[in-house]
């Protein structure tokens, strides 16, 4: 671990020569955050990504956040205020912070910004975001091996394209091992409130679901599987303490070795703007280890579709595909381009639920 | 040690107690900051000192406070009618649906009027919400507190569905959003380089106004009378229905314009959410304020600064939210706690005097 550290530090060490004498020491690396940090979550993910900085970096860097800044007029003087506060590279890391970071981006040229799931960019201002469907695919499969009634529950935040992609990319996966599964979603219109997850999470139960699986940010629904003896896929972060008997797995987000990545680069100078979506082959989407529930023929065949996932010959959004009304919705031989997944706005046979 | 009631307010401890509570949320605050190790004058130097250390950090302030002291002037004249409009937070929301719809529709034109007419409509959005609770109370004497807090999430639901929906921004990737205002449809800076707008004035225009109202007006004294007496305001033939509608019109119009000012200012679009709460927030301003508009002025202030403070903690002291929200806490409690002196005062030894006075009676 020490040799490891000592390995990094050295060439950041020497890099830093090449900065501006005038932004000497360590770089400043500031982080907003949507959410309070917790231990678990979306905001979380993004603070172990903060964390294995300081541990990768050490001195070379100074980290800081504020966390639970609304997305309205307040992310605006928060960026700001990092940036006047002598911060080199800030990342801002909620959808709802795009307009007030191009803003300040363009206020101060000369530091650079990153956001997380948008799309406007400007020469220091990048944006990345994780193909988080590349995970779900493998966890549908996986959910079409382990369900005994082939239909799952999801409960979901928004119907924006992130999380169409993953309910669509969910349902390919499971109806991939079982062509007449179902997929039966329930809306919380809230990113964080565990008493809706939870009450959706009943409703599903309720319903005949016996796997469930969400696109929110608490741990409702993990906790309400391992309370009712329901299998469950938990979302953003391994949740496997939230439910250890219940609990397959996770589809993770990794930011740490992008953040790692891009600090290196300001560092040597070789930062440069622009957009990265990345998924199973950067290390971005991941899956949290399986849960002892899911035997060892089930693993090995959730692991190579990820693998296939990874090497790019499986791709989820490969036609053809139809639609929830059952018409043709994506040709056969025809793999929907990253516009086409960024746009998304329908769902596909075997979704149940309105849009 | 007791508390012995005064035979009437005290003057002194009414200007005293906010100053007190202050004072002692400070030292709780300092005593917070050493427990977790940080230095606790340079913590309290980031709170309350360094936001305003500049330009930016006053137009910040003010930015902060404007939605606060809009919503909670309305709020406080409605609670001397005994009118208990607590969805100022759903109609700052439709106001900034109202405003944000004429602003959409007729920002492209870039005509002077546009903007009068995106503020007009925000104001007459907030009234129309907060009219809804009026015609339920006067009809039907549904309760307000009920209707209004109600209606503030139906608000936010609607705004929620429109910009999904027919307010989307058709080059958005299909996230929810509108489109972006045009120049002629948002309010104009105060300054350069700062963020805060001309609305700034419109919530300082409110505390005069709302103080002649109070104090010096007709429609004033029948709220108050209608709220401290009801009989008495039946016998003297002022009417309850008038003062009700009066008091949501009013405070529902004033949310209305915080929200629209908010959308068509700072924000420059319409987004699933708008505001921290302000509509909530503006009830304990209200309160703090002791429902007196030049009170509510310090105490939008004060909250505003609190918000501005926390970040600055987080930013530069690396301390969590959650410190900031103990000190919040901590704040209103000994606002709260220092109100007792207002109306008591403290005995020492009063006991055996106490004592006989209880024998007489």
């Amino acid at each position: 671990m020490l040799s490891r550290r000592s390995l990094l530090l050295a060439p950041a060490a020497a890099a830093l020569a090449a900065r501006d004498a005038a932004a000497a020491g360590p770089l400043k690396v500031a982080f907003v955050y949507v959410s309070p940090v917790g231990d678990a979550g979306w905001t979380f993910q993004h603070e172990l990504g903060r964390r294995a900085l300081d541990a990768a970096m050490g001195n070379a860097v100074k980290t800081s956040f504020v966390e639970n800044v609304e997305e309205g007029a307040d992310a605006e003087r928060v960026i700001r205020k990092l940036a006047t506060d002598g911060n080199d590279l800030i990342f801002t890391t909620s959808f709802g912070y795009m307009n007030p970071t191009l803003k300040v981006a363009g206020q101060f040229p000369k530091l650079k910004f990153e956001h997380a799931t948008g799309y406007k960019r400007a020469a220091n201002l990048a944006t990345y975001s994780a193909r988080f469907y590349e995970g779900r695919y493998a966890t549908g499969v996986l959910a079409g091996r382990m369900s005994k009634s082939g239909i799952a529950g999801y409960v979901a935040a928004f119907p924006i394209p992130e999380v169409l992609q993953g309910i669509n990319a969910f349902t390919l996966g499971m109806r991939s091992v079982n062509p007449k599964a179902q997929v039966r979603v329930v809306w919380t219109s809230s990113w964080f409130d565990p008493g809706k997850e939870r009450a959706g999470a009943d409703t599903l139960i309720a319903g005949g679901a016996d796997i469930l699986t969400h696109h929110t940010d608490s741990t409702a629904v993990a906790q309400a599987g391992e309370e009712k003896g329901v299998l469950t896929v938990a979302y953003n972060s391994d949740q496997s303490k939230y439910g250890p008997k219940t609990c397959l797995t996770a589809v993770t987000h990794n930011w740490n070795d992008y953040y790692v990545g891009r600090v290196k680069a300001v560092i040597a100078g070789t930062w440069k703007s622009g957009d990265l979506w990345g998924g199973v082959k950067e290390g971005m989407t991941k899956l949290a280890p399986y849960g002892a529930a899911v035997p060892d023929a089930v693993r090995k065949e959730v692991d190579a579709k990820l693998a296939a996932i990874g090497a790019g010959t499986l791709k989820p959004f490969a036609g053809p595909l139809s639609g929830q009304d059952g018409k043709p919705k994506v040709a056969a031989g025809h793999a929907m381009t990253d516009k086409e997944i960024g746009e998304m706005n329908w769902f596909v046979d075997g979704v149940q639920g309105k849009i | 040690m007791r508390l012995e009631r005064r035979a009437a307010a005290s003057r002194l401890m009414a200007v005293l107690a906010p100053v007190l509570a202050v004072v002692a949320a400070a030292l709780g605050a300092a005593l917070l900051f050493a427990v977790m190790g940080k230095d606790p004058i340079a913590c309290l130097h980031t709170l309350f000192i360094a936001p305003l250390a500049d330009a930016t950090g006053v137009s910040e302030l003010a930015l902060k406070a404007t939605p606060l002291l809009l919503c909670a002037i309305g709020i406080a004249v409605g609670v001397q009618a005994n009118v208990w409009n607590i969805g100022a937070e759903g109609q700052f929301t439709m106001g900034a649906i109202t405003g944000g719809a004429v602003a959409l529709w007729l920002g492209p034109d870039g005509a002077w009027f546009v903007l009068p007419l995106v503020l007009l409509a925000g104001v007459l959005g907030g009234m129309a919400w907060a009219g809804i609770a009026a015609l339920l109370r006067t009809r039907f004497n549904a309760h307000e507190i009920l209707v209004t807090l109600m209606l503030s999430y139906v608000a936010i639901q609607l705004l929620g569905w429109l910009v999904r929906g027919p307010m989307q921004d058709p080059e958005g990737f299909n996230f929810p959003q509108s489109r972006q205002f045009e120049p002629a449809a948002t309010l104009p800076l105060l300054f350069e380089g700062g963020r805060v707008t001309i609305a700034a004035l419109f919530a300082l225009l409110a505390v005069p106004a709302g103080a002649l109202l109070l104090g010096r007006t007709l429609i004033g004294y029948r709220i108050r009378v209608v709220g401290l007496a009801p009989g008495a305001a039946r016998y003297a033939g002022f009417s309850e229905t008038a003062a009700v509608w009066f008091c949501l019109l009013l405070s529902g119009g004033l949310a209305g314009l915080a929200g629209v000012s908010e959308v068509a200012g700072p924000i420059g679009q319409l987004l699933p959410s708008i505001s921290p709460g302000y509509g909530f927030a503006a009830i304990i301003v209200a309160f703090l304020g002791r429902l007196r508009p030049v009170g509510i002025l310090l105490a939008a202030l004060l909250m505003a600064l609190l918000y501005l403070g926390g970040e600055a903690l987080q930013i530069t002291q690396q301390l969590p939210l959650a410190a900031t929200g103990v000190i919040q806490g901590m704040l209103l409690l000994f606002l709260l706690g220092a109100d007792v002196l207002v109306h008591y005062r403290i005995r020492l030894g009063g006991r055996a005097h106490g004592r006989g006075r209880s024998g007489r009676g």
